[in-house]
């Protein structure tokens, strides 16, 4: 006689498999955008996270981000002169807000710390309502914040962060990076090394003890052997260290003929003017030159070095003197409303947020996974950089890289960097799984709850 | 042999600085009893009295050239230096030059001014609390000093740099017969070892060979006893916390172009300083400046490679290690007295 017996193991899996059906039907729905997302936009106004270091080394930068995301807003809500909206290849953006919304916006403070970064970027989304946070100068935030922005269910537009990791090992769904990358820096420099210093160098490494450090000497020093350099030594130096004589002082008598400062902000102001003063550019060693090497440069950080940046060679995402029509309307409208040229973080933050807003337009809908959909393989132009791909594999923008150089002759203060070479994308594209960028997954993109 | 020489003449002007902050704070202790954690804060002050002075000195006004254009194509205003228009542009620029020594005559008075107002105003009232009590208020008047710096001037490090004739670096190599850029140091940083030596050298000669000093050491010894013989050892006690106020303040002047001053300086000098004071011996003079120069040389030899190499993070904690070994070996430090901090 069959007699129906549950046993507790048995009643336990099936209410679990009871479970798992009941919830499927929400995961086809969120599939199809349900209605519900976090911070849904109900009244008649859209909130932005900008968050940005105002304090800490790269508070510079920092400042900088903040004025053009507020120059973005303007934009966004058809005051002012538009800017880089009317040079944009799409024309979806109507200066009314985004989706007839009026555009607000809401600051943190990330302090280049991780940490604070991430209870900044928590707090615009919960306490105000944020649906897109952007803005940042540090690999290491960039890549807490946007996972954080993963779990909460809302965009992570990234600002400057150049770290090969943002969109590799830690890239996210939810996560998009128009800034340029370690690998991209040290393939489009490499060939310009050789160039003017010749294939037989030996490089010694200064390197920022951080994410973006680890990655930016890998491809650096990856792409110089490449064309015949040899690596010396890699030294990793404290963020912020202040005084970088310590590490300076041995650098001359360790055979190498090239330093190469992985630092950034106002860490390389410093290391720079430490190997300044120590004599390393009027030095000789293995019967030429010494050379100095900056791989990521910028205009505010130029500036900080004074002198000692000129005929240094560096990489750089955008430099306000270039001559198409999106960087000439950028700098008419940043340099009108502030009185100087945007630097290279003001103009990634300042794409990011048109981006984003642009993309919401075309899939008319807040919601994050529409959002996600209208970025990927999105191309675009007139936004600065030339022709452009926000590829979908690993959500990096692919566009031509900067080769720069420290002007010796500057007409102004501002003109400090001049641009050396114009890298083509195609040159500095790589597969999504190359082993720089090996490990990560993008998964699936999150909508949160309501 | 030269990659020797080279990290302890490396290790010199940190070094210079600790004993600089480290004397103030054992002056302090020794006189006043008093634990003062808002001695980094001095520092700080004194590196931003060399900033003011820069931008005082830089103040300027614009003026339109109408034979050149700025970057958006309209006629370009040139900042014109009060200063230089003035006394022309060569001895005004000059000036301006010059302003991180000249600060130092701005810096005497106005740390002397802050250290009588510290010590009168705040510090006094707590001579009879216990340590932590005391602890607890300076970190506090640290940290309000530091946002006060921070909301006038911005939390970015603002370049100051040391005049002209001293901007290059001077060859030791060739001087002790290596080769050429074996050794590099730059000027300025023999400038501010010097300066530290001098600032040293005076204070130790003014407690030494000045009656006052004489006073003051033997308050320092036994304060109820020279109470007694009717001298108020109070009203000295203040003056020498102004003194040590003075040498942290142009400890800060004379850094400000080696780094960049931001307003958080201080506590990274702070801590270390106390790390000093801890290891040459707490009330002791003599011990605080041979620990601030034993501590600076030692960091600078474990930021080499080779050492890095073999125990890798070593310099960022090679200085704790020191201490912890000298507090197991000699629980008072290298020179400690007995009886100090022991009731």
């Amino acid at each position: 006689m069959g007699k129906l017996y549950v046993s507790r193991r048995s009643l336990l899996k099936g209410s679990a498999a009871a479970g798992v059906a009941i919830a499927a039907p929400t995961i086809f729905t969120s599939r199809a955008w349900a209605s519900d997302f976090t911070n849904k936009p109900t009244g008649s106004s859209v909130t932005l996270g900008f968050n940005v270091p105002q304090s800490g080394v790269y508070a510079d930068e920092g400042a900088d981000q903040l004025r053009a995301l507020q120059l973005a807003v303007e934009h966004l809500n058809g005051e002012g002169d538009g800017g880089m909206m009317n040079t944009f290849s799409s024309k979806a953006l109507k200066g009314n807000g985004i989706l007839g919304k009026k555009v607000e916006f809401v600051t943190g403070d990330t302090q280049t710390k991780t940490d604070a970064a991430r209870a900044s970027a928590r707090s615009m989304i919960e306490k105000d309502g944020a649906i897109m946070i952007t803005g940042g100068s540090s690999s290491g935030p960039a890549v807490a914040v946007q996972a954080l922005c993963q779990e909460a269910g809302v965009i992570f537009m990234a600002g400057l962060t150049h770290a090969n990791d943002t969109t590799g090992k830690d890239r996210r769904r939810n996560g998009f990076r128009h800034f340029f990358n370690s690998y991209m820096s040290g393939a489009a420099l490499a060939p310009v090394l050789k160039n003017a210093y010749g294939a037989d160098r030996k490089a010694y490494y200064l390197t920022a003890d951080y994410n973006w450090g680890y990655t930016t000497e890998q491809a650096i020093s990856q792409a110089t052997e490449g064309v015949g350099w040899e690596t010396v030594n890699k030294v990793l130096t404290p963020l912020g260290a202040g005084d970088f004589s310590s590490y300076i002082a041995p650098v001359l008598k360790s055979g190498a003929d090239v330093l190469v400062l992985v630092h950034y902000g106002g860490d390389m102001v410093n290391s720079l003017t430490n190997a300044v003063q120590f004599g390393l550019r009027d030095a000789q060693a293995n019967g030429k030159n010494f050379e100095i090497v900056v791989p990521l440069y910028s205009r505010l950080m130029a500036k900080g070095a004074g002198d000692n940046v000129k005929g240094i060679f560096g990489s750089t995402n955008w430099h306000w003197s270039l001559p198409d029509d999106g960087s000439k309307a950028f700098t008419k409208s940043f340099g009108t409303k502030y009185g100087f040229p945007p630097s290279q973080a003001a103009h990634t933050v300042y794409c990011q947020a048109i981006l984003y807003a642009d993309a919401v337009e075309r899939s008319g809908s807040f919601h994050p996974c529409g959002v996600v959909e209208a970025l990927e393989d999105f191309k675009f132009d007139g936004l600065g950089n030339g022709p452009t791909l926000y590829r979908a594999d690993d959500h990096q923008c692919f566009k031509d890289v900067l080769v720069v150089r420290g002007k010796e002759k500057p007409e102004s203060e501002f003109d400090l960097l001049e641009i050396v070479e114009k890298t083509p994308a195609k040159q500095v594209t790589y597969p999504h799984d190359h082993p720089q960028f090996a490990g990560g997954e993008l998964g699936t993109c999150n909508a949160g709850t309501a | 042999m030269d990659v020797i020489i080279l990290q302890v003449l490396n290790g010199l002007d940190k070094g210079s600085a600790y004993a600089l902050i480290a004397l103030g704070l054992t002056l302090i202790f020794g006189t006043l009893g008093v634990v003062n954690f808002a001695h980094g804060a001095l520092f700080m002050l004194g590196a931003f009295c060399a900033v003011t002075l820069n931008r005082f000195l830089t103040l300027s006004h614009q003026v339109v050239d109408p034979s050149r254009t700025d970057f958006l194509g309209n006629p370009l205003k040139v900042e014109v230096r009060y200063i230089e228009e003035w006394l022309g542009p060569e001895i005004g620029g000059a000036i301006i030059d010059w302003s991180v020594p000249l600060s130092i005559l701005l810096a005497i008075p106005v740390m002397a001014l802050i250290g009588l107002a510290m010590e009168r105003g705040l510090i006094k009232h707590f001579y009879k609390r216990p340590h932590a009590d005391q602890i607890l208020v300076t970190f506090g008047l640290a940290i309000v000093l530091q946002q006060i710096v921070k909301y006038f001037y911005g939390a970015n490090p603002i370049a100051t740099p040391a005049p002209e004739a001293f901007t290059g670096s001077f060859d030791f190599g060739v001087l002790l017969g290596f080769e050429p850029f074996s050794i590099i140091y730059p000027y300025w940083r023999l400038v501010y070892f010097c300066f530290a030596i001098v600032i040293i050298a005076a204070v130790f000669a003014f407690l030494r060979f000045t009656t006052f000093g004489m006073v003051v050491r033997a308050g320092m010894a036994d304060r109820e006893t020279v109470g007694l013989l009717g001298i108020n050892i109070g009203r000295r006690f203040t003056v020498m916390f102004a003194i040590a106020a003075i040498v942290a303040g142009l400890a800060g002047v004379m850094y400000t172009p080696i780094v960049a001053p931001n307003y958080n300086m201080g506590m990274n000098f702070l801590v270390l300083s106390f790390v000093v004071v801890v290891v040459g011996g707490m009330g002791s003079l003599p011990g605080a400046v041979a620990a601030g120069f034993l501590l600076g040389i030692l960091e600078s030899f474990a930021s080499m490679s080779a050492v890095i190499d073999l125990v890798p993070g070593i310099n960022q904690v090679i200085i704790y290690l020191v201490a912890i070994i000298v507090l197991l070996v000699r629980p008072r430090g290298l020179m400690g007295r007995k009886g100090v901090m022991e009731d």
